[in-house]
């Protein structure tokens, strides 16, 4: 059996229960998931690790219709933002894909799939985020 | 005064779909034109400004001087997204207030053929071992696995943000603004498409990203657009009958997007616009609601509409309620985008911005024809590229 990678830096997987990291700004607070060489707010150039909440509420979402070969539609993208601060673009997963459904405001809980394997077995983890209530069993804080 | 901008001539060519003209022939029929309408010539011209977006191998605007005009000027090359016509604009001002130049072209040239922006990025060939790429060290590319960022669905998150704050806005509101601009692109020869669609059709067309239906986004396209810059003190040395048909740059003002709370993930569209606005309103001594006309960078129709709250055409909150009360449509309150807006008049990405304030010209001259804004004296052309620029200027028909 192959091994799992994230499919990004900042979606750790090997410390317990999969979680985000940012790298935050040690000045001023802000995170970001791209790597930074300065701060965008306060212009610092000190960051630290900082492990984000898996949890949060749909800022904004959109279904996709047309989208880029190979990717399944529709599907949900959505603005999440974190409890505890942050805010990360990913999909709403189970739930379906109508406006009725995804209620802007909505509580969410991060989940993590599968998205792809290589030619060498291993497997690409991806996160997304399910309805809370859906996704009590995987939550950490209830 | 010797920092006073004018607009001397401007020109657009049609946006449509060219596959027997190439960025050349486009280009030059604009820029020929903006120099023709000004009643000059290339040997009057201090700089030539050319933005163009797609062109991989540049240097489109020394190409285009040599089918214009080699007097040996400074060229000036700009790229700044869907900003890049406006920010063609913006050099020649600068360079006029400078003091460099009294007079510039600016030229925004496009050709995108049916490349839409949703397929602008290529895919990543298939890797035989996962390798972290870039600032995110991806293994893949997410597009689609973590949200989206290809355009319609970026600014249907804009718009879907704009309605979790304001009730009374949706799909309804959304599709509203679509039916307007087709409406108003059915007056203007100019447009890529001319043609009505009800307001059901709008709602009815296939879905790209909710709420943005196919009728709700700009179509791809090719098309030019240039004018001719002039400081007031070369103005004044001028013809009367050029000078009669001359528009001032009240404002002109450019921005980037300030850092905020998740625009790392998704761009904010709102704050750089508000800034660009306020600081134009003030430069031009203009209140919003003495605007008669305004071009604003509809790409979809969910932009448009919280752009109606960050230029202040409505109460603030209120962009639900201005197009429901039909205060955009021409008739209405501020006319927005009565030339098609980009969702029907079309998008060739550097032309827009150029082609917004020669739309602007031709009203406050009083040449618009069948779309003809009766009247009007004062307009504002916005633009907004993604990475993210704004642009706003704020033109004036005024005496001279
Ligand atoms: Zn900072």
């Amino acid at each position: 059996m192959g091994e799992r990678v994230s499919v990004v830096d900042y979606l750790v997987l090997d410390d317990g229960e999969p979680y985000l990291v940012a790298t935050a700004c040690r000045g001023c607070g802000a995170t970001y998931f791209e790597r930074h060489n300065a701060c965008g707010r306060c212009f610092g150039t000190s960051f630290e690790r900082r492990r984000m909440e898996s949890t949060g509420t749909v800022r904004s979402y959109t279904i996709v219709h047309r989208a880029a070969p190979g990717v399944a539609v529709p599907y949900v993208a959505a603005i999440i933002e974190l409890d505890g601060g942050g805010v990360v673009k990913a999909n709403i997963r189970d739930v379906e894909p109508e406006p009725a459904q995804v209620g802007l405001g909505m509580p969410v809980a991060m989940t993590t799939f599968v998205a792809g394997t290589d030619d060498e077995g291993t497997e690409a983890v991806a996160f997304g985020y399910s309805p809370a209530v859906a996704a009590a069993g995987k939550r950490t804080d209830a | 005064m010797p920092d006073d901008l004018w607009i001397l001539g401007a020109s657009m060519v049609k946006f449509g779909r060219y596959p027997d003209r190439d960025l050349m022939d486009i280009g030059s029929e604009a820029a020929v034109g903006a120099l023709s309408d000004a009643a000059v010539s290339m040997a009057d011209i201090d700089i030539l400004v050319v933005g163009n977006q797609l062109e991989p191998v540049g240097g489109v605007g020394q190409r285009l001087q040599k089918q214009i005009g080699q007097t040996g000027i400074p060229v000036y090359n700009v790229t700044n997204a869907c900003a890049t016509g406006a920010s063609a604009i913006r050099v020649v001002s600068m360079a006029i207030k400078a003091g460099e130049a009294e007079m510039g072209l600016a030229v925004g040239v496009e050709k995108m053929g049916k490349a839409g922006l949703a397929e602008g990025r290529a895919a990543r060939p298939e890797k035989v071992a996962y390798e972290r790429e870039g600032r995110t060290g991806a293994v893949m590319s997410v597009e689609g696995i973590l949200g989206t960022d290809f355009m319609p669905g970026v600014f249907a998150h804009a718009g879907m943000e704009y309605a979790r704050n304001h009730d009374g806005v949706g799909f309804e509101q959304f599709a509203r603004v679509a039916e307007k601009n087709h409406a108003h692109s059915s007056l203007n020869p100019l447009a890529q498409y001319q043609k009505t669609f009800g307001l059901d059709e709008v709602m009815a067309s296939p879905m790209m990203s909710y709420p943005n239906t196919l009728l709700m986004c700009c179509p791809t396209g090719d098309g030019s657009a240039a004018a001719v810059v002039v400081s007031g003190e070369k103005l004044a040395t001028l013809d009367p009958a050029v000078r009669k048909r001359a528009v001032k740059v009240s404002a002109s003002v450019l921005t980037t997007d300030p850092w905020v709370e998740g625009g790392e993930q998704q761009p904010d569209v709102n704050t750089l616009t508000r800034q660009a606005a306020d600081k134009a309103y003030e430069q031009a001594g203009v209140d919003p609601q003495d605007l008669d006309l305004v071009e604003l960078h509809d790409c979809f129709a969910t932009a448009e509409l919280i752009h109606y709250d960050n230029l202040r055409l409505c109460e603030p909150g209120g962009a639900g309620d201005f197009i429901d009360s039909r205060g955009p449509w021409r008739d209405g309150r501020i006319p927005v985008n009565v030339s098609g807006g980009l969702i029907s008049k079309g998008h060739p990405i550097a032309a827009t911005g150029v082609a917004n304030i020669y739309e602007i010209v031709t009203h406050l001259r009083g040449e618009a024809g069948d779309r003809q804004i009766e009247g009007a004296t004062v307009g504002l052309a916005h633009v907004i590229g993604l990475g993210s620029t704004c642009a706003v200027h704020i033109l004036e028909k005024a005496a001279v």
